[in-house]
């Protein structure tokens, strides 16, 4: 059986000392190992940013697109191998502002996909502008004169658009971040999971320090009860969305492959793909 | 007795408009007739002139008529709009209700018979259509019987008493014409065709089909016109062989879906037209160079941006050759031809994984959405071949490092692994990157790996790259085209050998890699060289000028109005080039 460290290879990734990435990339290592997958039973796509660099950083069938659509790329790569474990990850840019449209379809769609952000409020590989999750006021290259546009808030967002798992967590808080990886995973439908994860390069104000004070954990509310869309919606709008743990839960709702109609049991991508001569006669009859 | 006829039948769309002509057509396809039609529609759902123009013919035709024979119409707009194509021996049937008037200069026969009186008369007025195609089949000497079997398909499923009414209004709209009418119109009857059994299709179902018999078990894509109905069929049939189509939320999603399942394992397909294809341009240039098949349909509309989105035009050509930023392998193939459309469509998919690049199957909306008669398709003829795609040796494999994906090869194709092989992880990155797909700028590596990529399609191979009617040594001129106007383009052929002109064709059937030795020696005999296209600059003259030269004989022909080109209009242009030289 796979550990952690079967999931590492010998690259050394391009973040900045101290980036919040880096905590990340060890939880998903962790989570792998933890729920039982071989390193050739999961594929981490990404998209673009500092953060989309993570499928070269991990020992798996690594897959970096092109910006903002790491989870076309992604539901595609699991509605042809239904048996692949497929995680999305990128950064608040990628999934939040040039991918969002995707954002909004894959949680509705309900591919049973993980996607997991790393959050750091700021456009870090092209040195510092504002990003969709930037508070509002905040001083970037972009927005010199601090940030006029409303910060999303991404987890109400994912509840109103039908996401059966939704979770935040701080990259720090490894042990949390890995357990919300794995039960991402073993959901069987898309899973959303923010993660706080500081730019110390270029975000001075969203710092590790700023999230310890901030943040809020769902452990410490109590009988909070993930289940409940209603309380989860309440809770986020209380603490502005700065709340850590699992927010939402629906285990019920079908994944998107379990409801498609005629959809193969085995992976598509095992498939014989010749077609018989008495089928192929039936359908050229179908135009007579 | 006529070998041909020309029919149309025109309305408000939303009329039932259609479905006239689709009975019609569906009936005589059966009894053995070859017939090829065209629809006139517009951007809307309801409202606004349609038409259906149908030739019917005892031998093959693939182009939309000059002229009308028997026009059908619903309204006085239809017979305003289409009267002047009648000949002098043409007819109207026209619904009685409007009071039909001829416009003055039209010689042709109007008979007026009361299409929604008796359809009122039967319990609905929608069977007005059912009444018009009972007048037709009086018209044209065809039993009214022969609609049953294709009246039963449709209102079967409504009982006995609705297949019965429409059956009546078929005999009671034959009874009304030729109380009018008389027996003076025999000179419309239709000789008899051979009965044999064929398909009656659009490009589009072609092309579907042709993607299930490729391999094809997923589709990604965005509804648009003129491509949907792709999807709309896949959906229905993909199910049966354990796949889907997944309706995106954008084309971007959709090409870039379709990689996604591509590089797992699939063959997977998108289709839309051009300000889809605008929108997955970057991710034509991620397939590139990741080297993941993609297989791409373009069914060209007018443009540019909405442009004419229900309209004829062939103006993506350069765009499809040399969208996206940078530099990749690519294959563009244009099937001139419903029976190319199937073959080429499941060649698309074979292409895509030998040469590991997008593929893109450029069709134009007359092909399309064209409706017409076709031979069986040949079932022996379907090949799936998966080019260097890794077998099970490399679970054997004691190195546990990367695998070689990219490697340098000398046909710069290395062998594929499907992700969940065992021992075969390797990365993917649309950075450039070295032979196991880690990001590199190594200039050295940069330029081996843009080599080995761009060298793949330098060799291909494929079946027909150019259609060739080079029966001349020496002709006056060659005419030059791609897509549907293949028809047009062979009606126009014996009609300027009967002007005097010896005439070959040349239609391009691989439009990138460009096929420059193909195409040279029939330039090369060639006096002029007339290349007919649908758009306003002479793409395509463009292309044959900058890979083979031979600018001083070219000359454009071109039509970028929305219609399509009829036969006439080459014919008379044409002439025109060959008598005036330059127009």
């Amino acid at each position: 059986m796979a550990t952690f460290k079967d999931f590492r290879n010998q690259v050394k990734p391009n973040w900045c000392p101290g980036c919040g990435d880096f905590s990340v990339q060890a939880a998903i290592q962790r989570a792998a190992a933890n729920v039982g997958l071989e390193p050739d039973d999961l594929a981490v796509v990404s998209g673009i940013g500092c953060s989309g660099r993570i499928s070269g950083y991990i020992n798996a069938y690594g897959f970096h697109g092109i910006h903002g659509r790491s989870l076309p790329i992604a539901q595609g790569v699991k509605m042809a191998n239904r048996d692949l474990t497929v995680i999305a990850s990128g950064g608040d840019g990628d999934g939040f502002a040039i991918g969002m449209g995707h954002t909004i379809h894959a949680m509705r769609r309900n591919i049973d996909i993980t996607y997991i952000v790393m959050d750091n409020q700021i456009y870090g590989l092209t040195k510092g502008q504002t990003s969709p999750t930037s508070a509002e006021g905040f001083k970037t290259k972009s927005t010199p004169s601090g940030s006029i546009e409303s910060s999303l808030s991404i987890m109400e967002l994912a509840l109103s658009s039908g996401c059966g798992f939704v979770a935040q967590s701080f990259s720090t808080d490894l042990k949390d971040l890995v357990a919300l990886i794995e039960q991402g995973i073993e959901h069987k439908g898309f899973s959303l999971i923010n993660v706080f994860s500081p730019c110390v390069t270029f975000n001075k104000i969203n710092t590790y320090d700023w999230f310890k004070e901030n943040l809020i954990s769902l452990k410490d509310i109590e009988n909070y009860d993930p289940t409940n869309r209603m309380v989860a919606m309440q809770t986020l709008m209380e603490h502005n969305g700065l709340v850590k743990g699992l927010i939402y839960h629906n285990p019920n709702k079908p994944s998107y492959q379990e409801s498609v109609t005629g959809y193969s049991e085995s992976p598509l991508s095992k498939q014989n793909l010749t077609i018989s001569e008495e089928k192929f006669t039936e359908m050229m009859s179908e135009f007579m | 007795m006529i070998e041909q006829l020309s029919w149309k039948v025109g309305g408000q769309q939303g009329e039932g408009i259609d479905s006239t002509g689709e009975i019609f057509a569906i009936a005589l396809n059966r009894m053995g007739y070859y017939l090829y039609g065209y629809r006139h529609f517009s951007s809307r759902i309801k409202g606004g002139h349609t038409n259906n123009k149908i030739r019917v013919s005892t031998k093959e035709v693939r182009a939309v008529s000059d002229d009308l024979d028997m026009l059908i119409a619903f309204d006085q707009e239809t017979i305003d709009v289409n009267g002047h194509e009648l000949h002098s021996d043409g007819i109207i049937i026209a619904d009685a209700k409007f009071k039909p008037v001829k416009p003055e200069d039209c010689k042709a026969t109007l008979v007026a018979v009361p299409f929604t009186e008796i359809a009122t008369e039967l319990g609905t007025s929608l069977m007005k259509n059912m009444v018009a195609i009972g007048a037709t089949s009086a018209a044209l000497g065809i039993d009214t019987e022969t609609y049953k079997a294709v009246v039963d398909e449709i209102f079967g499923r409504k009982g006995e008493k609705v297949v019965n009414s429409n059956m009546e209004a078929i005999q009671r709209g034959a009874d009304a014409f030729l109380e009018t009418a008389g027996g003076n119109l025999k000179a419309l009857s239709l000789k008899k065709a051979d009965g044999k059994n064929r398909m009656f299709m659009i490009g589009n179902d072609a092309i579907a089909l042709g993607a299930i018999a490729g391999g094809a078990r997923l589709m990604a894509a965005y509804p648009i016109t003129p491509a949907s109905e792709i999807m709309e069929y896949l959906i229905k049939k993909l199910p049966d062989f354990g796949g889907t189509v997944i309706q995106t939320e954008d084309e971007i999603a959709a090409a870039t879906m379709a990689i996604g399942s591509n590089y797992a394992g699939v063959r997977t397909l998108t289709a839309s037209a051009g300000p889809g294809l605008s929108l997955m341009m970057e991710s034509i240039g991620l397939s590139g160079i990741t080297e993941t098949p993609l297989v791409i349909i373009d069914t060209q509309r007018g443009g540019p941006s909405t442009g004419l989105p229900t309209k004829q035009e062939q103006s993506d050509l350069l765009a499809m050759i040399y969208g996206t930023h940078g530099e990749i392998p690519k294959i563009v193939i244009a099937p001139s031809t419903v029976e190319e459309a199937f073959y080429d469509s499941i060649e698309a998919f074979n292409l895509a994984e030998e040469y590991q690049c997008p593929v893109i199957l450029l069709s134009d909306l007359q092909l399309s959405l064209g409706k017409q008669t076709v031979e069986p398709l040949d079932y022996e003829k379907i090949q799936i071949r998966r080019g260097k795609l890794s077998d099970q040796d490399i679970e054997k494999r004691e190195d546990k490092s990367y695998f070689k994906r990219f490697e340098v090869t000398e046909d710069g194709v290395s062998t594929r692994v499907i992700p969940g092989t065992k021992n075969g992880i390797f990365h993917v990155t649309g950075v450039e990157h070295d032979e196991t797909g880690k990001p590199s700028e190594v200039p050295q590596n940069r330029k081996d790996q843009m080599e080995k990529r761009l060298r793949k399609v330098s060799g291909l191979s494929f079946d027909t790259p150019v259609y060739k009617n080079d029966k001349h040594n020496e002709p006056d001129v060659l005419l030059v085209g791609f897509n549907s106007t293949r028809g047009s383009i062979e009606e126009v052929i014996p009609r300027l050998e009967a002007d005097g002109y010896k005439v070959n064709h040349a239609q391009i059937r691989l439009v990138h890699p460009f096929p420059t030795d193909e195409l040279k020696p029939m330039l090369d005999a060639a006096k002029k060289v007339v290349i007919v296209e649908h758009n306003a600059t002479g793409q395509l003259a463009s292309l044959v000028k900058m890979n083979a030269g031979y600018a001083e004989k070219i000359e454009s022909l071109l039509k970028y109005d929305g219609n399509p080109f009829l036969p006439g209009d080459i014919h008379q242009q044409c002439k025109e080039l060959l008598t005036h030289g330059n127009v």
